[in-house]
């Protein structure tokens, strides 16, 4: 049995042995292949159907990818889908209420969705602090949510660290990549002819135990450690936290957020991609007979007009309104409701926003500004 | 059914339209005897020939206004009808017969008709509520039946209508899709159209073009930057928002400035 923080190394051809474990221990296996221009989380059975040998380019509002003719499976940095479909659904029943006829009562039973064994392979660092942030929100309040709760248990994360970074990245800010350093089941670095591999977990040690993986060698254990400094440091996009959240407390009435209301569309998108946004809608769906009633779940977001709509009015009526909310709970009261960043420096808001909305330059604008 | 409260009476009324929308509803076949249960369809041309006289509970109404008998006609609905929703896009904005709006109707009727004088037209056509007081609208072109049978469900319940009024986005982004905005440079109109098709055709990987019409808030300035920057001309951006629901005053407000028709 190997020891949790020991390196091994794990040859790029014996990959394809890492996926058979997983499926065999019974797990549905998904891992990022390229599907419509983007890279997706799918279920996959074979290394061959990874994005082997893609490269993607992001920037404000633009994704592209395309070939790059390298041997590297995980060179794709993110697409627009995180880990958080896994565990929060974008849509899902709650509760069914059956009625007892006519003059009678009801009765209600919770929809809990079936326990999966799911298996995540390609999870990037800033995903798992996402998916920290989301457990805080979820699991570890007064009130866990059992839906959730019934996602995670049977999620099983094969992390890679990052050793290349999209232009939109800027985890370094916040502190959370681009080297997975904790929640993760096994993390993999992949570097010239494999990976260097190692467990995080039980379950992840038992993973590489059955695969006896020979220790990385040192100067494997140098290149790693090289390549995720080079990955660190060449992030070219920043976001200056120091001043957070005061900065945003201190700019309620900036004009900045007046010019930012002018280019938002207030589509909704950043929200939908970001892998900490929870916010969401419930709503009864009943049947025509009047017989049973469905309450629905479904992905929300603060850009939407329903959603600011409290016992007869609109509290942030205007565009304005909305990204300040946005970016206020983003960046700002998220930490004195949670006690971290809602932010993990993922870069999807950006790349994913049609309009090329940077949250880090709005952030560095008020500041800018307000001095 | 003696003893039993009477089923609310349900009317079906057409204005100018393609009777779409009304196919929606009867293209609901798994529900249709459901819904003729709980209530009693007692006007819909397009179901059957056998109308009865009003008044009615609700009012479903399709197409929109472009004669000067229409004009009268919506009327007599109006008043009949403790509820009258209107269905689609004709009925909701106008309709893609909007475009003669910006025309020379005269003009037109001479081109098209060898007897142009027999033909009894106003020189717009416009959504019903422009006439009278509409207490729901259901957009769409057409309309999304699981929608409508949604609305009606909720009137049963006396509640009220419950539709998305957010973006295209969000339906579309619930169902895993990459935005094909970002990742092909392709003119969608997701980012300002109210959401209830279900993505539909971004989902195929086409460009949405607006069927359902403006969302509760959208911003079309924004959007009409972005779609120069991919590289259309200030014309092609207009006529993206001429199209069905152009007579929508967020769209029809935005092509006006396009094309100069603002002074």
């Amino acid at each position: 049995m190997p020891e949790p923080t020991q390196r091994l190394w794990l040859e790029r051809s014996r990959l394809q042995q890492l996926l058979d474990s997983l499926g065999e221990r019974g797990f549905e296996v998904h891992g990022p292949v390229v599907r419509d221009g983007a890279l997706v989380l799918a279920p996959v059975r074979a290394v061959e159907e990874l994005a082997v040998g893609w490269r993607e380019s992001q920037a404000p509002g633009r994704y592209r990818i395309e070939q790059s003719g390298s041997e590297r499976v995980f060179d794709v940095v993110n697409g627009p889908g995180s880990l958080k479909p896994f565990v929060f659904a974008a849509r899902e029943p709650l509760i069914r209420v059956e009625m007892d006829g006519p003059g009678g009562g009801f009765r209600a039973h919770a929809t809990l969705p079936e326990e999966r064994a799911v298996a995540v392979v390609g999870v990037r660092a800033c995903d798992l602090a996402a998916l920290a942030v989301q457990d805080r929100v979820f699991l570890h309040d007064r009130y866990p949510d059992p839906y959730y709760a019934a996602r995670r248990r049977g999620l099983f994360l094969v992390a890679v660290s990052c050793t290349r970074s999209a232009s939109t990245c800027f985890c370094t800010s916040l502190d959370t990549g681009p080297e997975a350093t904790t929640g993760f089941d096994v993390a993999l670095s992949e570097l010239e002819g494999g990976f260097v591999a190692r467990a995080g977990s039980p379950a992840g040690e038992d993973l590489l135990a059955e695969l006896a993986l020979p220790e990385a060698p040192a100067e494997t254990c140098v290149a790693e450690r090289r390549a995720l400094d080079a990955c660190a440091e060449a992030m070219p996009r920043k976001l200056d936290p120091s001043d957070l959240p005061e900065l945003l407390y201190d700019n309620l009435d900036h004009p900045r957020w007046d010019d930012v209301a002018e280019r938002c569309l207030s589509c909704g998108n950043c929200t939908q991609v970001c892998p900490t946004c929870f916010c969401h809608d419930e709503r009864d769906e009943p049947s025509l007979d009047s017989g049973h009633s469905l309450r629905v779940r479904e992905w929300d977001s603060c850009f939407s007009l329903e959603h600011s709509y409290l016992h007869g009015m609109q509290v942030r009526s205007r565009i304005r309104d909305r990204y300040r909310q946005w970016l206020m709970h983003k960046l700002a009261t998220w930490i004195d409701q949670f006690g971290s960043s809602g932010c993990v420096g993922c870069g999807r808001c950006i790349s994913w926003c049609p309009v090329g909305i940077d949250l880090t330059q709005e952030v560095a604008a008020l500041r800018e500004r307000s001095a | 059914m003696s003893g039993e409260r009477p089923r609310p009476r349900l009317a079906v009324f057409k204005f100018a339209s393609c009777d779409g929308c009304q196919l929606q509803l009867l293209n609901l076949e798994h529900e249709l005897l459901a819904l003729a249960e709980r209530f009693e369809i007692a006007h819909f041309l397009e179901a059957s020939s056998r109308t009865q006289d009003g008044p009615y509970d609700v009012a479903l109404v399709e197409g929109s206004i472009t004669t000067p008998a229409d004009v009268q006609r919506i009327r007599q609905v109006r008043e009949q009808a403790t509820t009258l929703v209107t269905i689609g896009a004709c009925a909701t904005s106008g309709g893609i017969q909007h475009l003669r709006n910006q025309a020379d109707v005269e003009d037109w009727k001479r081109q098209v008709y060898p007897r142009p004088e027999w033909i009894e037209t106003l020189a717009t056509s416009t959504p019903i509520s422009e006439h009278v007081r509409v207490d729901h609208e259901i957009q769409g072109c057409p309309v999304n039946g699981d929608q409508v049978l949604r609305v009606l469900t909720r009137a049963l319940l006396g509640a009220a209508p419950d539709l998305p009024g957010a973006s295209v986005c969000m339906e579309c982004k619930r169902q895993g899709n990459v935005c094909i905005v970002v990742a092909r440079g392709l003119p969608c109109m997701g980012p300002v159209t109210r959401a209830g098709c279900g993505a539909l055709c971004p989902s195929l990987g086409r460009d949405c073009y607006a069927c359902f019409g403006p969302s509760e808030d959208p911003n079309p300035d924004a959007l009409a930057r972005g779609l120069r920057a991919l590289g259309l001309s200030s014309r092609d951006v207009a006529r993206r928002f001429r199209g069905i629901n152009g007579h929508r005053r967020p769209f029809r407000a935005l092509a006006d400035r396009l094309e100069g028709r603002d002074g």
